[in-house]
Formats: structure tokens, sequence, C-alpha cells
């Protein structure tokens, strides 16, 4: 017990009893240096971290092993490693060894055994004993290269009573769930702006389904559009300067956007046929939505400044809807609807889909490897967790006074 | 004269040339125009990434132009009569905003009483049932409202008269899981706001969507 409460102090002096370790670390400050002489040879043989393009779901998980941790430290570990591509192994098949201990405050260690280095090795104290575990898992998470961890980030969602519905906050995995509306009413499409504490949505507060802004610190909120007809599906862009939104104003459902003070209204589609579900590109140039186009269902984009409208191909599957576009511009996400509902990805620039499960309406997280999905069960929706490049998958805590929850959006 | 129309030519010319020399990968076909009330002839990027022809025979949408909704405040405190309109809720099929023959007389029935009661306003509610995505369902409820919308005017009512409004899958009229309710649920739902001429006639009307 001693050694691992002491765990932090082991990587500025090594144990006495593995001289075999001190060994390995003149090894590899040699290999180091050979590599550096590589370099400097200009050799380019040096294989410098970059962030992998990984085949959705079909990705093997980083195998690690895990032990000292118990009741909802090693719960939370679990869960938050799961969603990010880690899978659980014995420690002689395992990558990364973690260990550590959670009497009171929590403490963990992370090693690569193969290298014989030490990723994390830390104490933590204050907050929640789950925070610590999400702090712990985020620098695990965060010390392999091109990986980011997820674990302290917000999602917000649709909670549905059965008869009400109103928008709710919480920890990415569901817990510390809390309200923002209590309007009595129906909500829709909550949509976080970007870096901040703040959501659109579609609330029908005024017997009208009505565009918000909401900021959650000060819980101050403004109509945002309440235009004749419907005001759906809100999409902040990037910057957070822009609004993206379907409305039927002018007698059709089409996309428009305008600036977050409400001026420069301009609508950027006209077509009779249906438009919903708009999402914006990372570079804030474009806005992806899905339409139908020559009788056909696709996913389009469009300038967000107006212009030609682009198909995006996906092979292999039909009606595509609701678009999510990954913050590295890589992927977009989308739901596909054909007879059930099928959470599938895509290049961004169209092309060959990827189906990975059963389930509707993803939402990307800031690490563009992981998104949150509704998942139905019985007579409502339960928010699931889905590590795209591993397909791993995980519900996330329901509770209780809660028929249905949907339309997540996870903050980024 | 001759000469200028001529350099207009070679100028537009040129502008046309611009992004097919800047863009070499990307041949201008792949791009397509917005539909601006004639969708026809345009080519469109097919699934396998060849360019397809429309061939234009099914798209009517030039013939087609919408008409703006009116402010949602302007008929605010207008009593609303559910139970008038009640054996007049239109359904429709799977999917679908399409008004079937069958259903018109009830749309006619609702003209017919708006032509008589000429100060009198609706709102159409659209519906759906749960076997779309709830935003696909949101603008595939409100297609559906506009869709009765577009009749009523077709059969003279005054734009300005008719509101819609979708509630998407939210309220179904019946939270039944099998095809029977699915049938009840895709419909669209009359509204009567009955004209209000003494109540708040020279109260201020809050206009400003951010109060």
């Amino acid at each position: 017990m001693k050694r691992t409460v002491l765990a932090h102090k082991f990587q500025l002096r090594p144990d006495k009893a593995d001289l075999a370790s001190r060994k390995r670390l003149l090894t590899g400050i040699a290999v180091l240096f050979n590599l550096l002489a590589l370099a400097t040879d200009g050799q380019a043989q040096v294989e410098i971290p970059v962030t992998k393009t990984f085949e959705p779901g079909d990705t093997t998980p980083i195998w690690v092993s895990m032990s000292g941790f118990t009741g909802e430290a090693a719960q939370v570990l679990e869960f938050d490693l799961y969603v990010q591509g880690f899978a659980f192994t014995n420690s002689a098949a395992a990558q990364y060894l973690i260990s550590g201990s959670n009497n009171g405050n929590l403490q963990g260690r992370v090693t690569d055994p193969h290298n014989k280095s030490t990723l994390v090795s830390k104490a933590y104290s204050g907050a929640s004993l789950r925070r610590q575990a999400h702090a712990f898992a985020d620098d695990f998470v965060n010390a392999i290269p091109g990986h980011k961890g997820v674990a302290l980030t917000k999602i917000a969602f649709k909670n549905d009573t059965g008869k009400n519905s109103e928008i709710y906050i919480a920890d990415f995995d569901a817990h510390n769930a809390q309200p923002v509306t209590s309007d009595n009413s129906i909500v829709a499409a909550p949509c976080w702006v970007p870096g901040r504490q703040a959501l659109y949505y579609t609330s029908y507060k005024f017997n009208h389904p009505d565009v918000f802004y909401h900021d959650i610190p000060t819980t101050e909120r403004r109509t945002f559009a309440r235009y004749g007809g419907s005001n759906m599906s809100p999409a902040v862009s990037p910057d957070g300067s822009k609004v993206a939104m379907i409305l039927s104003k002018d007698g059709w459902t089409d996309l428009y956007v305008c600036n977050a003070d409400r001026s420069g209204l301009t609508r950027l589609t006209k077509s009779p046929e249906d438009e919903s579900s708009p999402c914006w590109s990372p570079d804030g140039k474009w806005i992806c939505f899905a339409a139908k186009l020559k009788e056909r269902r696709s996913l389009c984009k469009i300038s967000a400044s107006g212009g030609e409208l682009q198909r995006i191909s996906t092979v292999g599957v039909l009606n595509p809807t609701e678009p999510d576009w990954s913050p590295d511009g890589k992927w977009i996400v989308f739901t596909a609807m054909m007879g059930g509902f099928e959470i599938c990805v895509v290049p961004s620039q169209g092309g060959k889909v990827f189906e990975l499960v059963a389930g509707e309406d993803p939402s990307w997280a800031p690490n563009s490897r992981t998104v949150v999905f509704a998942r139905r069960h019985g007579g409502g929706r339960t928010l699931s967790l889905l590590d795209v490049p591993t397909k791993q998958v995980k519900d996330v805590s329901r509770f209780s006074g809660s028929s249905s929850q949907s339309q997540p959006s996870w903050a980024k | 004269m001759k000469l200028s129309k001529f350099s207009k030519v070679i100028l537009f010319g040129l502008t046309l040339s611009i992004p097919v020399v800047g863009c070499k990968t990307k041949p201008i076909s792949a791009v397509t125009p917005l539909p601006q009330g004639s969708p026809t002839g345009q080519t469109v990027q097919s699934g396998n990434g060849k360019p397809i022809i429309d061939d234009g025979t099914k798209l009517t949408s030039n013939d087609i132009q919408s008409t703006a909704i009116t402010d949602p405040d302007k008929r605010k405190d207008w009593p609303r009569d559910r139970e008038i309109f009640k054996s007049d809720t239109v359904h429709f099929d799977f999917d679908s905003s399409v008004i079937k023959s069958d259903e018109n007389a009830k749309v006619s029935a609702v003209a017919d009483y708006l032509k008589a009661n000429g100060q009198d306003a609706v709102e159409i509610e659209g519906h759906c049932d749960v076997r779309g995505t709830e935003e696909y369902n949101r603008s595939l409820g409100e297609r559906r409202a506009l869709a009765v919308r577009e009749e009523l005017i077709r059969l003279g009512v005054d734009a300005s008269r008719v509101d819609t409004v979708s509630f998407g899958e939210d309220r179904p009229a019946d939270p039944g899981r099998d095809e029977s309710a699915y049938r009840k649920n895709r419909r669209g739902e009359f509204v009567l706001e009955k004209h209000q001429t003494l109540v708040g006639l020279n109260s201020p009307v809050n206009n400003d969507p951010s109060k």
C-alpha cells in the first residue's frame, strides 16, 4: 500500500530493488542518441509521432491493465478509457500498466513496460473522487501522442419525462445532470457554443417552436429566432459568430444563416423539399445538412456565405440525416435511416461509408474519435458513447424521472 | 456596340475558365448550382463519383412560389379552438407530405369555413410518427403543415391567415408503437384562431422577440 501511495515519487528516485530499470534507462538514452544522430544526418528515418488516420470500426484498441483502484474510481476509469479506445487485459499483454489507489484521494501511475517509461505519476486532491478519476484518465490519455482526453468535458441533451421535455447538461458520462430549462413544454436540438458555457436550442415555451440563446452561468436567455412557421435545428459556427437554422418563415423549410447578434439573416436554400440538421465545418466555411436532391436524400454542403450546393456522397447507405463534422475536419458522422437507424461515418469530402452501430443523432467529442448518440430502447431513447475507431460502445448512466434522453451535443 | 458585346463574351468566358484552370482536380460538373426555382438540367455528383444529368421531367418547383408566414405574435392573444376542426385532421402516408386525394375534402371544409368567416385565421400543426430521427421529423412535420397551407391558399384562403408549426414526433395522438398508432400520428391538425376585436386591441403589442 505504501508503495502505491508514494507512486508519484518513484519517477524522481528509482526503486533501488529494480536495478535493471537503470540499465534499461541507459539503453533508452543510447537509442535516443542514435535517433538524434539519424535526424541530424538528414536520413529522415526517424518516426515522428503523428495523429494516425484510423479505419472506423476496424482499429485495434490500446491494451491496458489496471490495478489498485476500487469502487467508483475503478468504474470511472474503466468507462472513461473504454469509450476512448482502450481495452483491458492482464499486465503481461498490456501496452500500458495503470496502477494506483483511491483511499481518500486518488493517486495514479501509468507506465509503459516496453520502454520502461512513466507516462503519468500523480496524486490528486480536491473536488470529488469521480472528478479525480476523470482527471487521471485525461492525464493518461493526453500523455499518448495524438490522443486528447475528454473525461472532463460536458454534454447537453434533451431529457423527456414522457409528458414534457427539458434541456439538461451533464458530465460527458451523463453524471451530475442538471436541468437548464424548466419550461414545461417541448425542447429540442441543444447546441453548445464552442468554448463557452452557452447553448442554442429550440423551445415551445411560447406555444411555438422558437430558437433560444441561453447563457448557462447567468441563466439569462433570449429568443434568438421567432419567425412565422417553425424555427428549428440551430447550429452555431465554430467561432460562435454565426448561427445556421432551419426556418419556414418564407413558406418552405429552408436553411438560413445569421449573425450571433441576429443581424444579416440570409436564406441559403430555396427548395420545397426537406432540409434539416445543419452543422459546420471546423474552419467555418461550410454548412453541412441533410437535404433531398433529385428525389434522393443526401448530405449536402453549402458555403456559409451562400452559393452552390454540393452533394457529399455517402456510398453504401440510404437516407443520411443528422450530420456532425469532426473537429479535426476529417470525418462526418451521421444517421442513416434504413428501416432502423445506423450511426455511420464518411470522410468529410464524401465517399465510402462506415456503418458502425444502431443509433441516431451523433455528436463528436473534441477528440474527433468518440461520439455521443441516442439509442432506442422500448418506448424511449438512451444516450450511449461510441469510440469510432474501435467501435467500442457503452451506455451512459440513466437517471430517475426520465423516460428518454436524446439529441446530445458534446461541448467543444 | 458589337465590339463591347464581344468583349463581354470574352470576359464571361474568362471568368468561366478560371475555376477550370485553377482547380484541376475538381471538375466543374461536380458542382451543383443551388436550385433557384429551376433545378432542371443540372449536373450533380452521384454516389459513385460520376456526374449524372437530370432529365428534368419530375421536377416542378419552378412553378411553385413560397409564401411568407405571418409573425407568430400577430395573433398571439386570439382565442384558440382545437375542437372545431377535430374531424378534419389530415393524415399522411409514411415519410410523405403529399395530401392524399381522400383527405382533400377535409382541407376544403376548413377553406370553406375560413372563406365564410373572413377575419378568422388557422394554425396548422404538423406531426409525425417516430420512424424518423427527431430533427428530420421536425422538418417533415413542418412540410406536412406547409403542404396543407399551400392547399388552403390554392383554394382561395389568404396566405396571411394560415400559420404553420411543427411538433415533429413530440406530440403523438397515440403513444403506441405499431402501424395503427403511427397512422394516427402522421397528421396535420387545424387550430382555429378566432378573430379578437376588443381585448388587447389598443394595448401595445410586444413584437420584440428578445423580450
